[in-house]
């Protein structure tokens, strides 16, 4: 296989290009399955050879939510086995955070879940911090609060657009949830300049301040959002076609999303009350009164509602973190841009993601680029679990189910 | 009331369909090439040069001191840093980027340029139209066509220039304060030296 390489500016190419000894894939000839072999069918008893039929659902299927490929062994309707497949999307995140400095990997984890960058770029400032022991100004830890949980607003108003559509309600529920998600996007342009890749957090605070009006426009915003949310239940909640199509569909127990180290609104939906914003209280979450909302089945319609109700709760945090933004700086003033080299060290930080527990590892040496850089990447553990709460369900319950664990391919596969 | 979910559900879109038309602020969409939404204060899309006065090559903040290029995440910018030394507008002698590209196919509009650079000589500009037919020679921009005035980037972000603006009077104002100390000092001292052979 020859690898085709992008056009440079020649003088970028001569100056940046070492030349690199002949790589594998130049020298050997790639096994044409490309390594990958499905494994041999379980069948179930008594069951003939021939019965099973399997179906590759992927990497192009619109219901896949990305490049996401399952094959499927179905019995008839019903689903025997399942096999994730992914790394469609995978472009060496941790590998290049390696070799570039602090800050330059800062805009790449934008591109992680690229619906949440805020919450994104907190999580990895959060663990930079730890490194280099920076502390966060007062008002930029509001901000950093206000901007997530409108990230929380923005992702799960979306992922119930995305589910109802999978249930087959064509675009109507999506298109409000989009109406509402750009009024979201356009105060994060006005503060950040970008839409949705932000890049807006910085090791000790945040990138620049708020602009003018900007909390009227941010309190506008919020105020009304319980009005669309009303309307979001009308519309969704009662429903029957819903309601028969998602209750009691991908059960997930309790024993084993804790076992699977499954987090976020899918272990809540399962019952079990944890929420990293009470569990670590990071930032300043323990100044905001709020509650966790939990299901009791662990099903999908669990998950959907138990998003739907912890969307009241973000806007109850926002309402209370809005009127409490105090006047100050927004950046440590220990922290360096140029030139910025914590000491030898580790750190873990972690966050509740809307769609789960972000955390990123990090070791450093001491030099301007971190040694080791990891990811913890929320949606990629919940789909571990993908296969136990999709056996056998109907091969249309399957679309339902991998919508209800709410992946964003960029971080599935970074 | 088996169906009455769906009936509610009905009439929220009934609701929002009417709502539609009614209400003027619900019409989200423009038509874009001839009716645009203003682009915001922080907006950022590519970046460029400023440079002041009337000379776009001559006037060039820029004194190619390679800081973006190290900082730059995808590694779109490429500098090469002038042999001789030339004056800026102010007339200070100071070297200059001899070839200043940015690959924009590549640049990825993170801002971490203008963020790090000391002089304030790249910034971000809100032009996103820049479609080309050539792929790849199009969208390499040599400083030429990087460089833009101190002017236009007053126009597009007025907050952040007058902060600018302001800051380097300050600077000015104590750099010639200094100078002025320096000099009273130097006068001072020369002065003593030439009082103490009198005496003597």
């Amino acid at each position: 296989m020859r690898i085709r390489t992008y056009p440079f500016h020649p003088a970028i190419a001569s100056a940046r290009r070492p030349s690199y000894p002949p790589r594998v894939t130049d020298i050997m000839e790639t096994p044409a399955n490309c390594g990958y072999e499905v494994q041999p069918k379980a069948l179930p008893d008594g069951a003939p050879e021939g019965d099973l039929l399997e179906v590759s659902m992927g990497p192009h299927h619109p219901s896949t939510h990305g490049v996401f490929r399952m094959d499927v062994v179905l019995d008839g309707e019903q689903v025997v086995k399942l096999k994730p497949v992914f790394g469609y999307l995978h472009r060496n995140h941790e590998k290049i955070a390696e070799n570039a400095s602090y800050l330059a990997s800062m805009p790449y984890t934008d591109r992680l879940d690229y619906f949440c960058s805020m919450t994104n770029n907190w999580a990895y400032a959060l663990s930079v911090e730890k490194l280099a022991g920076l502390e966060v100004p007062e008002r930029a830890q509001y901000i950093r609060v206000i901007t997530a949980e409108l990230t929380r607003l923005m992702n799960h108003t979306c992922l119930i657009g995305f589910l109802v559509q999978d249930m087959g309600a064509l675009g109507t529920p999506l298109m409000y949830a989009f109406r509402e998600r750009e009024k979201i996007l356009d105060l994060m342009e006005s503060l950040s300049g970008s839409r949705m890749m932000c890049n807006y957090m910085r090791f000790g605070g945040c990138r620049c301040d708020l602009p003018a009006g900007w909390l009227e426009q941010a309190r506008k915003v919020t105020d009304e959002f319980p009005k669309f949310l009303d309307e979001y239940e009308q519309l969704l909640t009662g429903n029957e076609i819903l309601m028969a199509r998602s209750q009691g569909v991908g059960v997930l127990p309790r024993g084993l999303a804790i076992k699977a180290s499954i987090t976020g609104p899918m272990l809540r939906a399962c019952g079990v009350d944890y929420d990293l914003r009470k569990v670590d209280k990071y930032g300043i979450y323990d100044r905001f009164t709020f509650r966790v909302p939990l299901g009791d089945h662990g099903d999908v319609y669990d998950r959907l509602m138990v998003r739907l109700l912890e969307m009241r709760e973000s806007v109850a945090i926002l309402q209370q973190a809005l009127k409490a933004v105090p006047e100050g700086p927004i950046v440590d003033p220990k922290a360096k841009l140029r030139g910025f080299r914590p000491k030898a060290g580790e750190a873990y930080g972690r966050i509740e993601a809307p769609k789960g527990e972000l955390g990123f590892h990090l070791i450093s040496d001491g030099g301007p680029n971190p040694y080791r850089y990891r990811v913890r990447p929320p949606s990629l553990i919940n789909l571990t679990v993908l296969e136990d709460m999709c056996l056998g369900q109907n091969v249309a319950d399957v679309v339902i189910i991998l919508g209800s664990v709410d992946i964003v391919l960029g971080e599935v596969d970074r | 009331m088996l169906g009455e979910g769906i009936i509610k559900g009905m009439a929220v879109t009934a609701k929002n369909f009417v709502g539609s038309y009614r209400d003027p602020e619900r019409l989200t969409t423009v038509e874009y090439p001839e009716q645009r939404i203003p682009a915001k204060e922080n907006a950022r899309q590519f970046p460029f040069l400023v440079f002041d006065g009337d000379n776009p090559m001559a006037g060039l903040r820029c004194v190619a001191c390679q800081i973006c290029e190290k900082e730059c995440p995808p590694q779109c910018i490429y500098i090469e840093k002038s042999k001789d030394k030339k004056p800026d507008h102010t007339g200070k002698p100071q070297f200059y980027p001899a070839i200043f590209d940015i690959d924009v196919s590549v640049c990825m509009s993170c801002q971490i340029c203008v963020e790090v650079c000391p002089f304030e000589a790249i910034k971000m500009d809100t032009e996103f139209e820049l479609s080309t037919e050539d792929r790849f020679g199009g969208l390499l921009l040599h400083r030429e066509q990087l460089a833009k005035s101190v002017l236009h980037h007053r126009k597009i972000h007025p907050t952040e220039e007058a902060e600018i603006e302001a800051r380097r009077v300050e600077e000015r104002r104590k750099a010639e304060e200094k100078a002025k100390a320096d000099a009273e000092a130097k006068a001072k001292a020369a002065a003593k030296k030439e009082a103490v052979p009198v005496q003597g």
